[in-house]
């Protein structure tokens, strides 16, 4: 152990969290340290994680899957990230006293507008390029994104 | 001074800003394409962020990205490294009208540099010798006998919309001279669309020698001496010295002192480099500027003891440089070799790839700038340029002497590199007796 830490991402720690689940037969630990979270959920096949900062992604320690979003669970075949195409600042509303363009459970078509996106004072309109479900919201109002930052999950198709 | 710069640029170059930075507790913001994801040098930034994909053009070239970058990053300046945007006077401006400061010399000065008539008419005005040729096009044959005469035989017939080597001819007489206008006059509008072309005196067996200058914003202009860099082969450097060998006391100083001349003559600010070409009887003639920092920089710095980057970090937040011209002073002898990713056995082909294994040479005198590591995957996109080894030593057979050690030293495997190829350039008599000329390269260990 390098250093110790009082993280929740400190990885000792998880392991020894890991440990105790199989341990006590626990399905799933929520922690939370101030505005840091994790999930840890023991389902059938993996133990996945949820960090919510810019973690790099840890060296395996099984076969965890690292998912860059509030969801637990590696992502199915047909759930697919919308990713930044630029750097800038996101925008989840056309302007500040609206609705947000999109929210978790929306439908939306390949050309429908799911955020803004503001780079060198331009305000450029993103379109999802798929058609589907909205089934999770990754960024915040406000956050500065670059280029394949992950900004929305959508299930395909429907 | 700054609080946060933004490197417009990645690999070895960005990760030498990155220390200047944390030397003077600046914090930095990189950029990086997706192929430079997970390098390594990134975790040494205070930020990164990715801005777009592979090729250059879509990442390290997007000037709409790194401006973008620079604004969520907050930062008070990009330093623009070498190659890239180093010389976009279009990007230069950007910045300015960002109120972000750009780490070089100004849009103006950038842009009537980077014009080769401009700045060969500049040359002539600080009264620093240019390449004797004629005044604009050839537009009649006898009139190319004329201006042959006068600047001498042999002469080069340069294409003006050109470059490359092509629509170039050398011409040892008259009849030689209305032949070769024809051939360059269709190769060049074969190539290039445009038959235009001008006279230049034929430089036999020339020598590349380049002078450093810096110039801050309250008047000191200096040069940090000068570069030999004539250890080529097609046009791009292998190997770069300070000092330039066998160039003698007298002709060192007036070479240094016209490159000043001429950085005042244009009001330039910030890093640059002065070309001369140097004949076989020492007689040197201005080619170009180049308005960025170079590859090169580190055998200046070793021999002068002057930290490039820094200087260009302090001028361009306003500072005075901490020296004046008479304190720099040249110590010793420095060479670099530049270790690239390329089979020398099968023509310097690029060999990107995943390098397995690496071993650092140290030692006194020793230093190596790179951004490789075992493990780290050379990419194809950019230059195979995957570091730079550099002595510095009291004398150049010392210099010689320690960089053969260190190149034994150096390992990179999983790849191809050139480094066996600099033993040998090390070893070979011209090289060691110092009677270089940018072709010997190519005419004594390349066949």
């Amino acid at each position: 152990m390098a250093e110790s830490s009082s993280s929740v991402f400190d990885m000792d720690r998880i392991h020894l969290l890991v440990e105790f689940m199989k341990e006590h037969d626990l399905r799933e630990v929520d922690l939370q340290e101030g505005d840091q979270k994790i999930r840890l959920s023991r389902g059938a096949k993996e133990v996945a994680y949820a960090p919510q900062s810019m973690m790099p992604a840890p060296s395996s320690a099984g076969p965890a899957a690292v998912s860059p979003s509030t969801g637990a669970v590696a992502d199915a075949a047909n759930i697919k990230t919308i990713l930044s195409p630029m750097v800038g600042t996101f925008y989840a509303r056309p302007n500040p006293n609206s609705e947000p363009f999109v929210k978790t459970g929306d439908h939306v078509e390949a050309n429908t507008t799911v955020c803004i996106i503001e780079a060198m004072k331009t305000f450029n309109e993103i379109p999802a390029e798929i058609r589907g479900k909205i089934v999770a919201v990754l960024i915040e109002d406000g956050e500065h994104v670059d280029t394949d930052k992950p900004l929305f999950k959508v299930e395909v198709g429907k | 001074m700054f609080k946060r710069i933004l490197i417009a640029n990645r690999g070895e170059i960005a990760l030498r800003v990155i220390r200047a930075c944390k030397e003077l507790g600046i914090e930095t913001v990189c950029v990086f394409s997706r192929a430079d994801r997970g390098s390594q040098y990134l975790d040494l930034a205070d930020e990164a962020f990715c801005i777009g994909g592979p090729k250059s053009i879509d990442s390290y070239l997007k000037i709409d990205q790194i401006i973008s970058a620079a604004e969520i990053g907050n930062v008070d300046a990009i330093h623009p490294g070498f190659g890239f945007l180093s010389e976009n006077a279009h990007f230069n401006e950007i910045c300015r009208d960002c109120q972000i400061t750009f780490i070089g010399p100004s849009p103006e000065a950038m842009q009537a540099l980077g014009d080769k008539n401009t700045a060969k008419s500049m040359a002539r005005a600080a009264n620093v010798p240019v390449v004797p040729g004629s005044a604009g096009l050839i537009e009649d044959d006898n009139e190319a006998v004329r201006i042959a005469h006068e600047i001498g035989f042999p002469v080069l017939i340069k294409a003006t919309a050109g470059g490359g080597g092509k629509g170039m001819r050398v011409a040892s007489n008259d009849l030689s001279l209305k032949q070769a206008l024809i051939q360059a006059r269709t190769e060049a509008q074969a190539a290039f669309g445009n038959p235009g072309v001008y006279l230049e005196k034929y430089v036999d067996r020339p020598r590349h020698v380049e002078v450093q200058i810096i110039a801050d914003h309250h008047g000191n202009v200096c040069h940090l001496w000068e570069r030999e860099c004539s250890t080529q082969r097609r046009h791009q450097k292998l190997i770069e010295e300070s000092p330039a060998s066998k160039l003698p006391a007298d002709v060192r100083r007036d070479i240094c002192d016209a490159a000043v001349r001429l950085v005042r003559q244009c009001k330039y600010t910030n890093a640059g480099t002065v070309e001369f070409i140097v004949d076989q009887e020492n007689k040197f003639y201005f080619i170009e500027v180049n308005a960025r920092v170079q590859v090169e920089h580190p055998v200046t710095e070793m021999v002068t003891g002057i930290d490039v980057i820094k200087s260009q970090i302090l001028v361009a937040a306003g500072q005075a440089l901490p020296f004046k011209q008479d304190e720099v002073l040249q110590r010793g002898a420095a060479i670099e070799c530049r270790i690239n990713a390329e089979d020398p056995d099968r023509n310097f082909q690029p060999c990107p790839g995943k390098i397995t294994q690496m071993f650092v040479p140290g030692g006194p005198g020793v230093r190596f700038d790179s951004h490789a590591h075992a493990g780290y995957v050379v990419p194809p996109y950019y230059d195979s340029m995957i570091g730079k080894l550099i002595v510095h030593k009291p004398t150049r057979g010392e210099a010689i002497a320690c960089m053969i050690r260190a190149l034994d030293e150096l390992r990179i495997e999983g790849i191809k590199t050139t480094i066996p190829f600099h033993k040998k350039l090390l070893a070979h008599a011209t090289f060691v007796d110092g009677m270089v000329d940018t072709k010997f390269v190519e005419r004594e260990l390349l066949g």
